[in-house]
């Protein structure tokens, strides 16, 4: 088997002002070049373990791998070129229109003190074509619905060109047709080698975008492993203490409530 | 596409400003009250030695000063906005202001109060101010960065502001009052060559190392962590550049005292004229705050017999533009 691209090795983690462990010897292996999603109730730890990846967190003890090397061995900008995160939501103060937005996804690419050249301008606007929103280029991003929102932090993501991207929710603004155009984002962009961890609250979601899954529960990894075997109808009732029935349909599982025994 | 059509017509923009700050500048050389008040001509300044000597040894320093305080305020403004992801922060934030008024206080009320004692008195503490501050800052254990710095700010300026009011109590009311007032409500009325050239250096340089970091402070604009995962190191970076922009700051309000509402209102208008991307909204702050206080302090010393100080002036324009830009424009803080 290939190196993993991101392992977790027994990592605990705790915020400083609660001594709730939050993470608590976890251990997992992101395999390279698929999609990975994670499920688990809320307050699982699910983002905190996106911020750990990143290296935004600092683990209490436990080893974090990027591609077989300790995350602490690489540079910030290093870091900015191996791993793009696009956030849940934003928080963004000024009216920024959605190219110069989506342009600073060239940060890891610029010294501190360059500024963006041609080339970032056509990685950006091949970005924003690429998640339909080229039209929009000269509009303010504080215009946008929360659903064009996304898809500019998509664009940015793609301008940072990553070879993993972490993606916190990214349907929590999405309606169905966006989310249909980030499921063939996400399989396009495995086809050209990326690899992705993501986060969700939707199963039915990560059935149809992953291809590993990994349930998580009170800081620690219930299951994981590849989507046919992980993604069964005992374990995500077990998951969510709730009942409830896979179904396949044509191949593409879905969930629903199960009727009361 | 047009954008590149929509850049070129925004650096122009930025070029006629610089013809406006020209302009402006020969202006209000030549305004004031001698030998009446209103203009002099160049003809009158060539035959009047005594009109030559008034423009060159404190009209010139004075004018030069004035564009610095507005250009220094102006950047720090937008620097601070954006560091602080907060339209609504200005430069004397984080306790620089108040902190530079107490030590100008405490230096009329105790030690006299020379010039030069006033003015290292004001920069000390306005540094103590950003430490204080900041110190504070990372003991809260509360609500994210940003929040915990705006708290700190504002818990320590309103200290020094009760430690300002204290020292107003405790001054001679003919003697020291009058001094301290006038140095809270700022003015160039006493600036000289000197004065002028102990500042200079340090504010250019300061307006340097913000001018060269105008692109990367839009990523520091964002979210710490965000700003983290595009391969900065937000802390540090946002530290560097705070520290720079209250050095030129505290420099200029040395000298001139507190100059309120500049470095809030400038911001505003910049980002109104050039968008919010720091590469064209910085530069469009250094010469509309240049702009600004040069009128204004053309204005503080011919409208009256005597002089306006400086601050009333920047506070009731700056304040009128402020209330014209929100009613009139579409104004929005996000959340």
């Amino acid at each position: 088997m290939s190196i993993p691209i991101l392992t977790f090795h027994d990592v605990s983690f705790h915020y400083p002002t609660n001594h709730h462990q939050v993470l608590a010897g976890l251990n997992l292996e992101v395999e390279a070049g698929a999609v990975t999603a994670i499920l688990g109730p809320n307050g699982a730890g699910k983002t905190t373990l996106l911020s750990l990846a990143l290296g935004w967190l600092k683990p209490d003890c436990g080893q974090i791998l990027l591609n077989g090397h300790p995350l602490t061995s690489f540079s910030r900008r290093q870091l900015g070129q191996w791993m793009a995160l696009v956030p849940q939501d934003e928080h963004i103060a000024f009216e920024y229109s959605v190219l110069e937005y989506s342009l600073l996804g060239r940060t890891p690419y610029l010294h501190p003190l360059e500024m963006p050249a041609e080339v970032d301008y056509q990685q950006t606007l091949a970005a924003l074509e690429r998640v339909g929103m080229a039209d929009r280029a000269e509009k303010s991003v504080l215009k946008l619905s929360g659903g064009e929102r996304q898809l500019v932090l998509l664009a940015r993501t793609l301008a940072q060109q990553p070879k993993l991207i972490l993606m916190d929710e990214p349907t929590a603004h999405l309606d169905l047709g966006n989310k249909k155009k980030l499921l063939d984002l996400i399989r396009a962009l495995t086809e050209e080698g990326v690899s992705i961890l993501l986060t969700t609250h939707e199963p039915d979601f990560a059935a149809a975008a992953a291809t590993s899954l990994v349930l998580m529960s009170e800081g620690r990894v219930l299951e994981a492993g590849p989507l046919e075997k992980v993604f069964t109808s005992e374990n995500i009732a077990r998951l969510y203490r709730s009942p409830v029935r896979v179904i396949d349909l044509d191949g593409q599982k879905l969930v629903t409530w199960a009727s009361k025994p | 596409m047009n954008l590149k059509t929509e850049r070129s017509l925004s650096s122009r923009l930025l070029l006629w400003l610089w013809v406006g700050l020209i302009v402006i500048a020969i202006l209000a050389l030549l305004t004031g009250r001698y030998p009446a008040p209103g203009f002099i001509s160049p003809a009158q300044i060539a035959g009047d030695e005594m009109a030559a000597r008034l423009l060159f040894n404190l009209r010139l320093p004075r004018l030069l000063t004035g564009m610095l305080l507005g250009m220094s305020l102006g950047a720090a403004g937008m620097v601070f906005q954006m560091l602080f992801g907060n339209p609504l922060v200005e430069p004397g934030f984080l306790g620089v202001s108040q902190g530079a008024a107490f030590g100008a206080a405490a230096c009329i009320v105790f030690l006299g109060g020379s010039a030069v004692a006033v003015q290292a008195f004001a920069v000390l503490f306005a540094l103590v101010g950003l430490v204080l501050s900041y110190t504070l800052a990372r003991r809260i254990r509360y609500g994210g960065w940003v929040l915990r710095l705006v708290l700190a700010g504002i818990t320590v300026s309103a200290l020094f502001s009760a430690a300002v009011g204290l020292l107003k109590y405790l001054a001679d009311p003919l003697s020291q009052l009058p001094e301290i007032t006038f140095w809270l409500l700022g003015s160039l009325s006493a600036v000289t060559w000197p004065k002028f050239l102990s500042i200079m250096p340090i504010v250019l340089a300061s307006l340097l190392v913000l001018f060269l970091f105008r692109w990367r402070i839009n990523v520091l604009s964002l979210g710490d962590e965000t700003a983290f995962s595009l391969g900065t190191a937000p802390r540090r970076e946002r530290l560097m550049l705070l520290g720079v922009a209250v050095l030129a700051t505290a420099a200029v309000i040395s000298i001139a005292g507190i100059v309120s509402w500049v470095g809030l209102i400038v911001p505003h208008f910049s980002r109104r004229l050039f968008g919010s991307d720091g590469r064209l909204a910085l530069p469009g702050a250094i010469l509309l705050g240049g702009i600004f206080s040069v009128f204004c302090d053309a204005l503080s010393r011919s409208l009256l017999p005597g002089e306006i100080p400086l601050g009333i002036l920047t506070a009731l324009f700056g304040a009128i533009a402020f209330l014209a830009l929100m009613t009139t424009q579409q104004f929005r803080v996000p959340r």
